[in-house]
């Protein structure tokens, strides 16, 4: 065999000659020929001219040049689709040959050709083949159910495909019944709330059946299927249990991993006390250690989910540290992961041989593993306070090997030690002093300075330290210069006198010959403070530090919950929700952990306070926007391009902040604020914890002293924030008195903190009371409904006036509605039920995270065709294209990139809607003129006239 | 799922691909290309995210095999299914290399077509592949044939065919352990397991239904419960019994079975499979210890004395022997002097090795070594890789046994006793390192 030769042909003319040869009368050499087009194709050259000489060949008897000839079909019918309908016959012919292996190749290869009109050709022979006598046939049909609904889900359903798939869960052979739960579960993923996938107990025990016989894909399909299902008691989910205990002894992997998944979600529902609860905690933990022994690549999505599974439930691997222990030759990916479980694992039993394995892992080679190394020492200090004088001994013995980055490593985790243990471990502070000439890093700098500025009183030389730092002042990185400044104010209060000097020209240096603004405003405040009392001054600088948290990059609980239901899957590889990279409506809906039955383990509504402590995640640093970021994203000012290139943040702890200013936004804005008015160093993952609880502290410990200056600063704040809030329309009635025996009802809807509320007055113009409202939607174009009950509390008295606010989801049933955006709503009450029709403004559905990353903008722009954009015309709107975009990214209308042309700012914004559709849109603001002109284009054209009417109106209000 | 399959030369060419999913492009192959392949750094993650659109990828010798997706898949899935992947070729074609690939790309193609469909793994073992993918076409089938492959493809004993017939009914059984330990300088095991794998062949007739036993401990503990067989469980295997921390079938194995009352009973594929693997970390006989001795002598010199012991019974002997002992990258010569087998300094690899034929157990054997070293004002200090050994020994060091392979073929007329059975016991070095 010496296919490869069909690799080597580059000469001209090839094509021609091609064609000659694919026309040849020889059988061999027209296999020959067709086998060299297959070649062109895979290194990228365009041989689609080639396409009715090849689709000629393709009547034959040879299944392999059949075969070959479906391969070019499939690449390039797309391009030629009407050529691509020459090939039809044969397909059809081919779904009633007497082989069972040709009807399938047909039909497998029909489902891969995406020309509309081939589909229509499809039906026919695919009905008969969801049904053929060969389970082969059918294992092939099931999976073009799924194929064909992706090209045309319409069809799909009007030719009543969905339900013979279903009956196919049923079927005698258990690789049909798992390519038929594959296919289900990947259609309902696009319909959420379509009820597809039917799981009842019965449906459930066919599936577990099948589980016991299919091959080890088909054992995944089901088990990722059934951790979807929801058990109605513990004693059904114990029974799920044990009949999917014994897939954790399979051979392949993302077998065990998904069981472990099932396992891991319906253990919720267990009471604790069951000691089937215990047995099955003891069986989970042999299997997730044998993961280990995999391949590098398997081990690595084993020890990314190891990592979920630990902080959800520490006590599964609790005794399991050693098989944790990085192997010199683990690939480094590995060896990272390995590090983290170690360091979740640490406890007071361990932590001796957790620190002689991390010891010798400081003296590595890969830079990154031996930073994380050091850090780990630092982390078990913090969390094992036992260990703390040991770790400390371990990382000064670090110090004296003299290699730059660990001595740099060392200086920022001993901070954090300091701060953990105040006032026990300075005797080091010679040490780290000797070092101060090496560290290059801002970090680290940071962290140095930081120690010197809070022990200022005990070493001598701190004020001639503290100066060598400030003669470069200008080159410093933000962090630096904020933490010198702190540094010195704090030298200032407490050695007064030789120090006045050097805190008049730091000060200087802050608020006149800086252009930061952070640091301009911290300087300010520092000045006014100690000009006008410093008393005060002393208690807020010096103030007390809350406490660092023991665990760090802890996963915010909710997103761990949503990770655990993803378990094996890459959603658990990323840490980040599926709805964070993938594109359109699939994988938004979040999954969450059932309740356990009885006890009531609320997570429901963490405050603002627990979000932003909570949201030191693991990929922290490329996703939560540094505090000056935060800052820049809220006012706005100059609009940089962003400079991230990760995908839009996940969680919306921080973003939730930023747009509901008028909410305890305010709070966390302040708290930001005054953060680092602590004196603390916010660089640190470990300091994220902090970040809830200073404001609390803080705000009254400043308002009593500082009466003018920091009112100041308050005001701006509320000033800028103001006009940030997202658009809300103003009330309308919606049901008049008359229509509805005496109750009127007017409302609005809005978007606060991430949820969409509809904010309804309800007003008793009868003579009687009306009590037992309710309160239902119709099915609508974006699944809105309620999320909870009607909550009148009270019996409505006449002439009594109600203001209720109901939460909405958007995980009701979907049906399209003409205007996009109606409503049809019923109201009950003890009188009668009414009915009314109300518009939403589409913009409560544009959601938090719909900031598009440049290229992919760039690139989903062109990709969308052309006709799906349609242009308008926003009359007689004042503001400026900067003003214009703040406004517009309060109702999370995020502006991509500004770009001026000849006087003409054009802004690139895109949108995401609660469903995952995408929407872009291009602004063009002429300055002089009132009216602007938006371009917008979208997958979906049908909600472009919605969304501009929404821009519309938040860009007049 | 699976929306697209590459396989790259290591140079970055495209040698195959195949699309399965509308939503990826052409431009993916070349963002891998650019951003993984042709990165500059060493892979950071077997698992890339370039612009929304995640790339697993593995590596065999130096090419490159790549699976693309746009959605959230189920990751260790892909994985399983790229090794498999590897496993198929291998068995059709021998090694992966760009030269095979090449040679056998509308095999590969056609394979592709058959155990991925849309994206979803369909049956990849390789005995049920072989009946209908060949090269040869299969144009003279007869109905029933193609219904037997169907149904073999489809059906619940999707690994072995009907109608096998062999004058000799026969099978091997190789108990395959690799043993892993690292010490400390001061010889205290740090972590130690046993990875074992029980790889059979069989050539027997018709569907045979097998069970196998071994010398596990909550069998044996079960067992003994009744009373009279505990004896004999002891007297037959000779050894106590072991204790499995956990262990993975062979999808023949039926694993409910297992889960309830531990036997391990299934209808084997034909041919060699692996039918479990298990991993122990409870008394381990521990081959050989390894005692490192390290003296810095001023700046420019180290000694070196090791001493190896061999654990076990005197009368078997151990093969293949090899010390590893690594050198600093400053080293400028080695004089090495051992008492039994050959030492070398090797420059290129910074180790001295040391070769030892055989050695029979419960002896010891010593090197020494003096290392010259250039001076140089590198302020990192040496990391000190650990010691490693590479060895092979003809028993299982967790010491587990088989006690029983019973086959039942009701339909044919040849009983248990008819099959002749081979037992063999081989432990291997797996990563067996000593800090120095």
């Amino acid at each position: 065999m010496t296919d490869s030769k069909y690799f080597t042909t580059t000469k001209k003319g090839e094509i021609f000659e091609l064609k000659a040869e694919l026309n040849s009368d020889k059988k061999e050499k027209k296999k020959e020929a067709v086998k060299k087009v297959i070649a062109s194709m895979t290194v990228g050259k365009d041989v689609s001219a080639l396409f009715p000489d090849v689709v000629n060949c393709m009547q034959t008897d040879n299944l392999e040049l059949k075969k070959l000839v479906y391969l070019y079909l499939m690449n390039y019918a797309k391009s030629q689709p009407d050529m691509a309908i020459m090939a039809v016959n044969t397909f059809v012919k081919d779904c009633e040959d007497p082989n069972p292996l040709i009807r399938a190749l047909a039909v497998r290869t029909m489902g891969c050709i995406r020309v509309d009109k081939i589909t229509e050709y499809l039906c026919e022979p695919l009905r008969k083949c969801l049904k053929d006598e060969d389970p082969y046939v059918r294992k092939t049909a099931a999976v073009c159910v799924a194929k064909l609904h992706d090209i045309n889900a319409q069809l799909v359903e009007d030719q009543g495909f969905l339900d013979t798939l279903k009956d196919l869960i049923s079927d005698s052979n258990p690789m049909v019944v798992a390519n038929a739960v594959a296919a289900l579960s990947e259609i309902a993923e696009s319909h959420p709330n379509s009820n597809l996938l039917d799981l009842n107990p019965q449906s459930i025990n066919k599936l577990l059946t099948a589980l016991n016989e299919c091959t080890e894909w088909g054992q995944i399909f089901i088990l990722d299927c059934l951790a979807n299902y929801a058990p109605r008691d513990d004693r059904e989910s114990q029974s799920i249990c044990e009949r999917v205990t014994p897939r954790l002894s399979h051979a392949n992997s993302a077998v065990v991993l998904s069981a472990v998944k099932v396992l891991m979600k319906f253990m919720e529902m267990l009471p604790k006390d069951l000691d089937y609860y215990g047995t099955l905690l003891k069986k989970l933990a042999p299997p997730l250690v044998t993961l280990l022994s995999a391949e590098p690549e398997l081990q690595y999505v084993a020890l990314r989910n190891i990592n979920l599974i630990v902080q959800k439930r520490p006590e599964i691997l609790k005794h399991e540290m050693k098989v944790f222990f990085v192997k010199y030759n683990d690939p480094i990916y590995v060896k990272l992961e390995k590090l983290d479980i170690m360091i979740r694992l640490a406890s007071q039993a361990n932590i001796a041989q957790v620190l002689a394995e991390l010891k010798e892992y400081a003296t590595e080679v890969d830079v990154d593993f031996v930073r994380k190394a050091v850090r780990a020492i630092g982390r078990c200090a913090i969390k094992v306070e036992q260990s703390a004088e040991r770790c400390v001994s371990t990382l000064l013995d670090l110090i004296q090997t003299k290699v730059n980055y660990v001595v740099q490593e060392a200086i920022v985790v001993i901070k954090d030690i300091f701060r953990k243990y105040p006032n026990k471990y300075e005797s080091v502070i010679a040490t780290l002093c000797e070092n101060l000439d090496s560290l290059d890093e801002p970090e680290a700098r940071a962290a140095m300075i930081w120690i010197v500025g809070e022990y200022a009183e005990r070493i001598d030389n701190a004020d001639e330290l503290l100066e060598s730092f400030l003669e470069g002042f200008h080159d410093e990185s933000t962090q630096v210069q904020l933490q010198l400044l702190t540094a010195i104010v704090k030298l200032f209060l407490k050695k007064p006198t030789e120090t006045q000097e050097l805190v008049q020209q730091v000060l200087s240096l802050a608020t006149q010959d800086s252009d930061n603004p952070d640091l301009r405003d911290r300087g300010y405040i520092y000045w006014r403070l100690l000009s006008t009392d410093p008393v005060a001054a002393k208690e807020v600088v010096l103030a007390e530090k809350p406490l660092i948290s023991e665990e760090t990059d802890l996963i915010e609980p909710t997103l761990l919950e949503e990770l655990i239901c993803h378990i094996g899957t890459l959603a658990s590889v990323y840490h980040k929700p599926p709805s964070a990279f993938v594109e359109g409506s699939r994988g938004v809906m979040h999954k969450r952990l059932p309740a356990r039955t009885g006890s009531g383990e609320s997570t429901e509504s963490p405050d603002v306070g627990t979000i932003a402590g909570g949201s030191g995640t693991e990929t922290a640093p490329s996703i939560i926007p540094s505090q000056g970021d935060l800052l820049g994203d809220l006012l706005n000012l100059d609009l940089a391009p962003p400079t991230t290139t990760g995908p839009p943040p996940p969680t919306s702890g921080m973003q939730m902040g930023g747009m509901d200013l008028l909410g305890g936004g305010l709070d966390s804005l302040m708290g930001d604020e005054s953060e680092p008015l602590g004196g603390d160093i916010g660089g640190s993952a470990a300091m994220g914890a902090g970040f809830g609880a200073v404001p609390a502290v803080m705000p009254a410990s400043l308002n009593a002293p500082m009466g003018g200056g920091l009112g100041d600063l308050f005001d701006l704040g509320g000033g800028v924030g103001m006009p940030l809030g997202a658009y809300i329309p103003p009330k309308t009635v919606w049901l008049p008195a008359m229509k509805a025996k005496g109750l009127e009802i007017s409302g609005t809807f809005a978007r606060r903190a991430g949820v969409i509320q509809m904010e309804l007055t309800l007003t008793n113009k009868a003579m009687s009371v009306m009590t037992d409202f309710a309160i239902q939607f119709n099915r609508n174009s974006f699944g809105l409904a309620p999320a909870g009950p009607l909550q009148v509390l009270s019996p409505l008295s006449p002439n009594q006036t109600i203001e209720v606010s109901l939460p909405l989801s958007t995980v009701g049933p979907v049906m399209k509605m003409e205007p996009l955006n109606n409503l049809q709503v019923a109201v009950k009450n003890n009188i009668d039920v009414f009915y009314f029709s109300c518009q939403y403004p589409i913009s409560m559905l544009f959601v938090e995270d719909g900031k598009m990353e440049r290229q992919v903008f760039l690139a989903t722009w062109k990709d969308i065709p052309n006709e799906n954009e349609s242009q308008f015309q926003i009359k007689d709107c004042h503001l400026n294209s900067d003003a214009a975009s703040n406004k517009l990214q309060a109702s999370n209308i995020f502006t991509i990139a500004k770009r001026t042309v000849e006087g003409q700012d054009m802004l690139y914004m895109s949108i995401k809607l609660s469903n995952g559709i995408w929407v872009l849109a291009e602004l063009r603001v002429q300055t002089g003129n009132p009216n602007y002109t938006i371009s917008v284009k979208c997958r979906a054209p049908e909600v472009s006239q919605c969304v501009f009417q929404c821009c519309e109106a938040v860009l007049k209000n | 799922m699976i929306g697209g399959l590459f396989i790259y030369n290591h140079k970055g060419e495209v040698l195959i691909s195949r699309v399965y999913r509308d939503d990826i492009g052409r431009h993916a192959v070349d963002a891998f290309r650019v951003n993984v392949i042709h990165a500059r750094q060493q892979v950071r993650s077997p698992v890339t995210n370039i612009a929304r659109t995640s790339f697993f990828h593995v590596k065999r010798s130096n090419i490159w095999l790549a699976a693309v997706t746009k959605q959230n898949v189920n990751a260790a899935m892909v994985f399983e299914f790229l090794y498999k992947m590897c496993d198929v070729m291998a068995a059709y074609f021998g090694k992966i290399s760009e030269e095979n690939i090449k040679n056998n790309f509308v095999l590969i193609y056609e394979l592709l077509d058959e155990i991925l469909d849309f994206g979803y793994p369909q049956n990849s073992e390789t005995g049920a592949l072989k009946t209908f993918i060949t090269q040869q076409g299969i144009k003279g089938q007869t109905k029933e044939e193609q219904s037997q492959i169907t149904s073999q493809v489809t059906g619940q004993i999707g690994w072995r065919r009907e109608g096998i017939k062999y004058r000799r009914n026969e099978l091997f059984l190789d108990v395959l352990e690799s043993v892993n330990l690292l010490m400390s300088p001061q010889g205290q095991v740090l972590s130690a397991h046993v990875s074992g794998r029980v790889v059979m062949k069989s050539y027997l007739s018709g569907m045979p239904e097998c069970k196998f036993g071994m010398n596990d401990k909550i069998v044996i503990d079960k067992a003994g419960k009744g009373g009279v067989t505990d004896d004999v469980a002891k007297s037959t295997t000779g050894k106590q019994s072991i204790a499995i921390d956990d262990c993975t079938f062979n999808q023949c194995v039926r694993l409910s079975k297992f889960d309830s009352e531990r036997s391990i009973s299934f209808i084997p594929p034909d041919g060699e499979y692996e039918l479990m693997r298990y991993r122990t970390t409870k008394d381990i006989i521990l081959p050989f210890r390894v005692i490192p001795l390290v003296r810095e002598v001023g700046r420019t010199k180290l000694e070196v004395k090791v001493v190896i012991k061999s654990n076990f019974k005197p009368s078997l002997l151990a093969q293949k022997i090899e010390v590893r002992i690594p050198t600093p990258l400053n080293t400028s010569g080695v004089q090495v002097i051992c008492m039994k087998g050959k030492a070398k300094y090797k420059a290129s690899e910074n180790a001295i090795v040391w070769k030892i034929k055989r050695m029979a157990g419960m002896k010891e054997s010593q090197i020494s070594a003096e290392i010259e070293l250039l001076p140089t004002n590198d302020k990192k200090k040496w990391a000190r890789p650990p010691i490693s050994m590479n060895f092979e020994v003809p028993f299982a060091p967790s010491g587990l046994k088989v006690r029983y392979l019973k086959v039942f073929e009701s339909k044919l007329n040849y009983s248990d006793h008819d099959v002749i059975k081979w037992v063999r016991y081989i432990g291997r070095s797996g990563i067996y390192e000593t800090r120095c």
